[in-house]
This record gives C-alpha cells, sequence and structure tokens, in this order.
C-alpha cells in the first residue's frame, strides 16, 4: 500500500516541430475511418496524435469523430483509444489519468508518462460537457489535454444548433422561413478565453485552426508536455454542415482568423500569446470583412445586409472593446464610465 | 439449508471487532482491498462511506486517488474510465443521484468494467424525502448489473469484499451495486468483525484487466459505434456473463466461508425459520429485523411463519428460491418500492417472484404488499397484517391477487 518511490508525475517532453519537413512521418490515425470529404475534424485527429505520438491514451465522447472514425471491426487509431459518453470528455480524462497515477503510484503498473488526451465536439464540450471539463481543469495533480473540436454544430446527427453555431446559422434546428429568417440568435460561447479566466491552475489553454498544422500540432505538444489539466479549443470547417465545396475547407480556416473571427492565442501561465495571422491583426494589419468568410457558406444563404452588418458588428466590439480583445470580454470601470458619459 | 443464518465466530487473534456503520464496514472493506481510484459526491445516505474513505485517506490507511466529482455523472464516469486501465475502483450514489448517473450506469455493464458501487437506497424525489425505497437501485435491474442488497453491518463488509471478488472475475467482468437501505443500515452501528489484510490477500486476487486494459502496450480501440451489425452479438455475450456469475458467485462465497470462517452456505438468500413455514415472507435488506421479530412473536402462538431474505437480484435465483417458496402454503412478498401500473400494481419483487413460480410443480398463493415507503417505520401490526392475509389465502387456496399497501393512512 505503500507510495513507490519512483513514480514521478513528470510529463513527455515534446519539442515544438521546427517546420513541416521536421514533422515526424508516423501516423497514429490511419485509414479505416468513414468522414466526409473535407473533413477538417479527421485532420485534427490525424495531427493530434501526430503530435503526441505512441504513448498516447485517447478518449473521445460521442459526436462526429466517434461515429464516423470507429465502425465496430474497423478503426483509424494506431493507439489505444476509447469511447467516452457524450458529455464525458472531461471525466474520461480524469479518469484515465487518474487510474494510471493510482496504478504507478501503487507500483502495479510500470511508471511511465503516458499522454492523457480526451477529445469532444462542441456540443459534447461546450455544452453538454462543459461542468465535466471544468471541474477537470481543476485537478491540478492530473496530466490531460482535452481538445474541443468545433465544427459548431450537431454534425453528425444532422446538423442542429449548438452553443457554437455562430449567430444566424442555418441548421436543421434553425431553418430560416418566411416570417422568421433568422432562428438561432444567440451570440458563440467564448469557449477558451472562459476557460482560460475561469480556472486559475490550469496552465495552459491554446485556440487553433487545422490550417496552420505544424501551429496546431506543437500547440498539442506544448499542451502535453506542461502538465496538469490543458485545453485546445479548435475551430473545424465541416462542408456538410457549413454548406460550402469541399476543397475549400482550409481556405474557410484561414479565413475565419483573417477576418478576426477565431483568434488564434494561447494562454500559458495566465499569459496571453497571440500568433499567426492573430498576432498580424493584433500588431494592426487590418481585418478582412466577415462577409468574405460567411457568404462562401450556404448556412449563412438567407443574411440580408442586415445580418451581415450585426454580425461585423459584434466582431468589431470583441477587437475594439474587449479588455483583452477576442479573448477576455471585460472592460475597465473607467473604460465603462468613460462609455457612459460619452452618451 | 440453514434454519438460522449462523453467528459470526468469536473474534480471533487476528479478526478486530469494531463498532462501525454499514458505511464504515464498506470503507474497511475497500481499505483491505486497496481500491485505486474513488469518486465522491454528496447526497445522503450514502455518503456516509465516502466520508469514512475520506479519513482512512487522510489517516493513511488507504493509498488511493480519492476525487470529488461536480456530479454523479462525472462521479461514475472517472471511474468507469480509472477501471479500463486496470485500477480497481469504486463509486456509488443514493436516490436521484443514481438517476443523474443514469447514462454512466447503462454503459458500464457492455463495457465489461467491473466497478463496485454503494447504493445507499433512498426514496427517489419528488417530494424530497432521505428514507429508504429500493426503486434507485431497481432501475439497473435490466441492464448487466448484478445487484445485490445486504442486513447488517457485517454483512456489508463481507459483500464488499465477495463483489471485487465475483465483478473483477474474467467470467464475469461486470458492475455490481450493493445495496443498503438508508439509515437503517448506512447509519446504524453494530459490531462487526474485521479480517486482517492477509486473509483478504488470501481470497482477493489483484485486478487483472488482461488484453481489456487500455494502455499504449495493448493499443485496442474499445466500444466502436455497432449499430445493428453486432449490437445483439454484443447483448447476448452481456447475459452470458450475467450467466456465468451465478458460478462465479457460489464460489466466492464458498470461498469466503473458507477463508474467513463465517458467511452463509446459501449466498441467495436468507431463510430464516422457513424451512416448515406454513407462510413464507419474503422481503429484501433491513426489513427482516421486524419481520425476525413478529415471526418469534407468531411462532410462540404456534403459527408456522419464516422468512425468505432475498440477498441476491441480479442475477435472480429463480430455481432457488422457488424450491424454497413451492413448499409453502402461502407467499407474501414485501416490496419496499413501487412499479405503478405493473401486473396487479405490484412492486417488481412481487412481480418477479410471480414470474419466475409460473412454470413451477406447485404455485402457493402469492400476496403482494407494498410496505414502508420513503422510510416509513415497518411495524409489527404491518407484518402481522401480511401474516392474516396469508394464511386467509393459505385457506382459500388462492392469492386475491391484489396489492396491498400495509402502514398507509386511508
Amino acid at each position: 500500500m505503500a507510495e513507490t518511490t519512483t513514480f514521478s508525475n513528470a510529463t513527455q517532453i515534446l519539442e515544438p516541430f521546427r517546420g513541416v519537413k521536421r514533422v515526424t512521418i508516423e501516423e497514429y490515425f490511419t485509414s479505416g475511418h468513414r468522414t466526409c470529404q473535407g473533413c477538417e475534424s479527421a485532420l485534427v485527429m490525424k495531427l493530434m496524435v501526430k503530435a503526441s505520438g505512441p504513448r498516447t491514451i485517447v478518449l473521445g465522447s460521442t459526436g462526429c469523430m466517434y461515429v464516423a472514425n470507429t465502425t465496430y471491426y474497423t478503426t483509424p487509431w494506431v493507439v489505444p483509444w476509447m469511447h467516452t459518453q457524450l458529455g464525458s470528455s472531461g471525466s474520461a480524462a480524469l479518469g484515465t489519468a487518474a487510474g494510471l497515477k493510482a496504478l504507478m503510484k501503487k507500483g502495479k503498473m510500470k511508471s511511465e508518462p503516458i499522454n492523457v488526451i480526451a477529445f469532444c465536439g462542441d456540443g459534447g464540450g461546450a455544452d453538454m460537457g462543459l461542468g465535466a471539463i471544468s471541474a477537470t481543469l481543476t485537478h491540478k495533480e492530473y496530466n490531460s489535454l482535452i481538445l474541443l473540436y468545433d465544427n459548431e454544430s450537431y454534425a453528425n446527427t444532422d446538423i442542429q444548433l449548438s452553443g457554437m453555431t455562430p449567430y444566424g446559422a442555418n441548421t436543421t434546428f434553425s431553418p430560416p422561413g418566411k416570417v422568421k429568417r433568422l432562428i438561432h440568435t444567440r451570440w458563440k460561447k467564448n469557449m477558451a478565453g472562459m476557460l482560460a479566466a475561469g480556472h486559475p491552475e490550469c496552465r495552459y489553454v491554446a485556440t487553433v485552426c487545422a490550417s496552420y498544422a505544424v501551429e496546431m500540432m506543437n500547440k498539442v505538444r506544448r499542451a502535453l508536455t506542461i502538465g496538469g489539466p490543458t485545453f485546445i479549443h479548435s475551430l473545424d470547417p465541416c462542408p456538410k454542415g457549413w454548406d460550402y465545396d469541399p476543397m475549400l475547407s482550409h481556405e474557410l480556416g484561414e479565413l475565419a482568423i483573417e477576418t478576426g473571427i477565431f483568434p488564434l492565442y494561447e494562454v500559458e501561465d495566465g499569459q496571453v500569446k497571440y500568433y499567426g495571422k492573430t498576432k498580424a491583426i493584433v500588431e494592426g494589419r487590418p481585418r478582412k470583412p466577415v462577409r468574405e468568410y460567411l457568404l462562401k457558406q450556404g448556412r449563412f444563404a438567407h443574411f440580408i445586409e442586415e445580418d451581415l452588418a450585426y454580425f461585423q458588428a459584434k466582431v468589431d466590439e470583441m477587437w475594439n472593446k474587449w479588455e483583452i480583445p477576442a479573448v477576455v470580454p471585460f472592460r475597465r470601470l473607467d473604460a465603462s464610465k468613460e462609455a457612459l458619459s460619452a452618451k | 439449508m440453514a434454519v438460522v443464518t449462523p453467528a459470526a465466530p468469536a473474534a480471533t487473534e487476528e479478526d478486530k471487532e469494531l463498532l462501525i456503520s454499514g458505511s464504515e464496514a464498506v470503507a474497511e472493506s475497500l481499505t483491505l482491498a486497496d481500491i485505486d481510484v474513488v469518486t465522491a459526491y454528496p447526497i445522503r445516505p450514502y455518503d456516509t462511506v465516502m466520508q469514512a474513505i475520506a479519513k482512512k485517506i487522510s489517516g493513511g490507511q488507504l493509498v488511493a486517488e480519492y476525487i470529488v466529482a461536480e456530479g454523479e455523472h462525472s462521479q461514475f464516469e472517472i471511474v468507469k474510465h480509472a477501471s479500463t486501465v486496470g485500477a480497481r475502483v469504486f463509486c456509488g450514489s443514493s436516490g436521484v443521484g443514481w438517476m443523474y448517473a443514469m447514462e454512466c450506469l447503462v454503459v458500464t455493464p457492455p463495457l465489461r468494467v467491473p466497478m463496485v458501487a454503494l447504493v445507499g437506497n433512498r426514496a427517489l424525489d419528488d417530494p424530497g424525502a432521505f428514507g429508504v425505497e429500493h426503486n434507485d437501485a431497481l432501475v439497473v435491474r435490466d441492464v448487466g448489473w448484478l445487484l445485490c442488497w445486504i442486513d447488517t453491518s457485517q454483512e456489508a463488509l463481507d459483500t464488499t469484499l465477495i463483489a471485487y471478488r465475483v465483478a473483477e472475475d474474467r467470467r464475469v467482468f461486470l458492475p455490481l451495486a450493493i445495496s443498503a437501505d438508508g439509515a437503517f443500515l448506512t447509519h446504524s452501528q453494530a459490531l462487526t468483525m474485521v479480517p486482517p489484510k492477509s486473509k483478504v490477500d488470501r481470497f482477493l486476487p489483484r485486478y487483472d484487466r488482461g488484453d481489456l486494459q487500455l494502455h499504449p502496450d495493448n493499443p485496442i480501440t474499445v466500444a466502436p459505434q455497432a449499430n445493428e451489425d453486432w449490437v445483439i452479438e454484443i447483448r447476448r455475450q452481456n447475459n452470458e456473463a450475467m450467466g456465468r456469475a451465478v458460478t462465479v458467485i457460489e464460489e466466492a462465497y464458498a470461498d469466503f466461508r473458507r477463508v474467513f470462517g463465517r458467511g452463509p452456505e446459501n449466498p441467495w438468500f436468507e431463510e430464516y425459520m422457513s424451512d416448515d413455514a406454513d407462510v413464507i415472507l419474503v422481503g429484501m435488506g433491513t426489513i427482516s429485523l421486524p419481520i425476525k421479530v413478529a415471526i418469534r412473536e407468531l411462532r410462540a402462538k404456534g403459527k408456522k411463519v419464516g422468512l425468505v431474505r432475498l440477498r441476491w437480484f441480479r442475477p435472480f435465483p429463480t430455481e432457488k428460491l422457488v424450491a424454497a417458496l413451492s413448499k409453502a402454503k402461502a407467499v407474501g412478498i414485501i416490496d419496499r418500492n413501487y412499479s405503478f401500473g405493473s401486473p396487479f400494481g405490484s412492486g417488481v419483487v412481487a412481480n418477479e417472484i410471480r414470474a419466475a413460480l409460473y412454470n413451477a410443480d406447485r404455485r402457493p398463493p402469492l400476496l403482494s404488499f407494498i410496505c414502508g415507503l420513503g422510510g416509513r417505520e415497518v411495524t409489527l401490526e404491518d407484518v402481522y397484517k401480511a401474516v392474516d392475509l396469508c394464511y386467509a389465502a393459505a385457506a382459500a387456496g388462492k392469492s386475491d391477487a391484489k396489492t396491498h399497501w400495509l402502514g398507509v393512512r386511508e
């Protein structure tokens, strides 16, 4: 029953890949899945485990990357993989990490750092599983990464809106009609910012997009190396849910960042660091108008100018009024006083 | 079969005798079983076991990952995943807490996760109530959980050790819920023999997840989407595991008696003065106490009444129970649960036993009673009334095919 002295809570040290030519050749997510043509989330899975390497356990909550990836008697996963319930990515990460830790600490299993990654979609992560993810991010003694692949709807079940579906989008739960043009009028949750702000002992939160594959993998490697519970939010263009030509997935990912709708940043030990084209925006490069992004997608085809203007104004607010632009929506008291007196 | 469960033997040099509650007795066993991961969330009355475990951990008697979850759903998911990498786990809940975890409860049997859980039986909301009802634990009766009811602190301790032995047997690999009546058992203290670790180690082998262990050295894919191609075969495998549990349970109790020198010969149910009884009452859990007292009173007046206290509900001991009950002149089932709209409006146990008796050569009249809901005290008068109705049915040679609510304001 005594704790063994050989146990260490250390993580694997995964140095960043210095350029695409230095990325390892081995794949741990291979053929055997049946995702849609142009599916960006399948690419995210592939890059995620390429980054983590073979000594990894992956837990997948219900969603596209469960149903489309793993059909009984086939699997694309070279690393051990297990299904978890829709709202359970946080608990799956925590339970797996706790099980490994207990067994290693008590000398019942060889002690070595094993990466634990649990992934969830936007429905499983930002809607149903938010509480469990939040709890896991407070358990600093268990090393795990929760990766949210955000295709902005319940895409596997027929494209129903989630708390992460953009304002006004056409989904099967928000079809535009003659009387009501917009059924879905909620603004999307600020998931990464919320989790970074709300969990002061979580050492690493990042946003990524697979359009920038090397950077995306390096964020995964950083999250796994730093230790404790960590969180990554990946924006994944979805041809089926967003209604666009599958060859445009990469470009739509770029546009989401260039328009400033989805910022790329990491929060390490409380410090916000923008990167990629988001960093350029922060440093003064003009954002592209949101219409360039929105009008390439059938889910916004019913938008009129008024809707585009509203969407643009909300994004402008993220950048011009938030205390930490596009990350934390608070405003300082003096700023709000000024705003009031200006009226 | 024995008329009376043999009393626990006197303390040996090795055993300790402690005055502890049912929950504390479970915690003693969890310490002896050296569990690896335990998750807690507060709800009365089961959570006394988590308070007891927390003390074991802070006191250094037990080394385990002790995680306070943010809800029962996570509580059960965390240990489910810990179990798949090879950790021995414990969890539990009560009443609506158990219901909150329901999604996680249904996935553990097909995943073949041998978690052990304590259900401190509690009435379901609404209205809010702390008292005992068995409806909470009974909701898992169809989905592959092994399910038993205990009656004393000693049985709590012994059954917890047996639970790990049975659930973690590779022939079974199913989750197991130990049901303990809220307050009457979870919170009531009794003298309990606590065995030394050396004995437990002889009885309980290490949990070996084998080729189902999720680990980079064993890169398996667990629970892919199956649909109509394979689901029915997977259900069939579950059913066969439940069938194999019968043998494993009998082996475990026999071995328990050999190692610890106590425990029942018949694992499935306790038979109290039922061998020669004209009327046999059937119940589960601590309801045995007022029934046993009533039986002794009635026996003194010449009425041959006995009790069968059911321990194991899943797997259900169909043949053995039929053999024990069909010799009576009438059988009265006292349910501490309800099943609204069920056949005859009976409780769950009554209808299970009705079904079990259907093909029996001899079918005594069967009467159904609902009593003690929400923790209402089961009185001697309630028992006498049930016995009187049973005698009337025995004389008539048939049951009234009704369900009698005892001790309820009309």
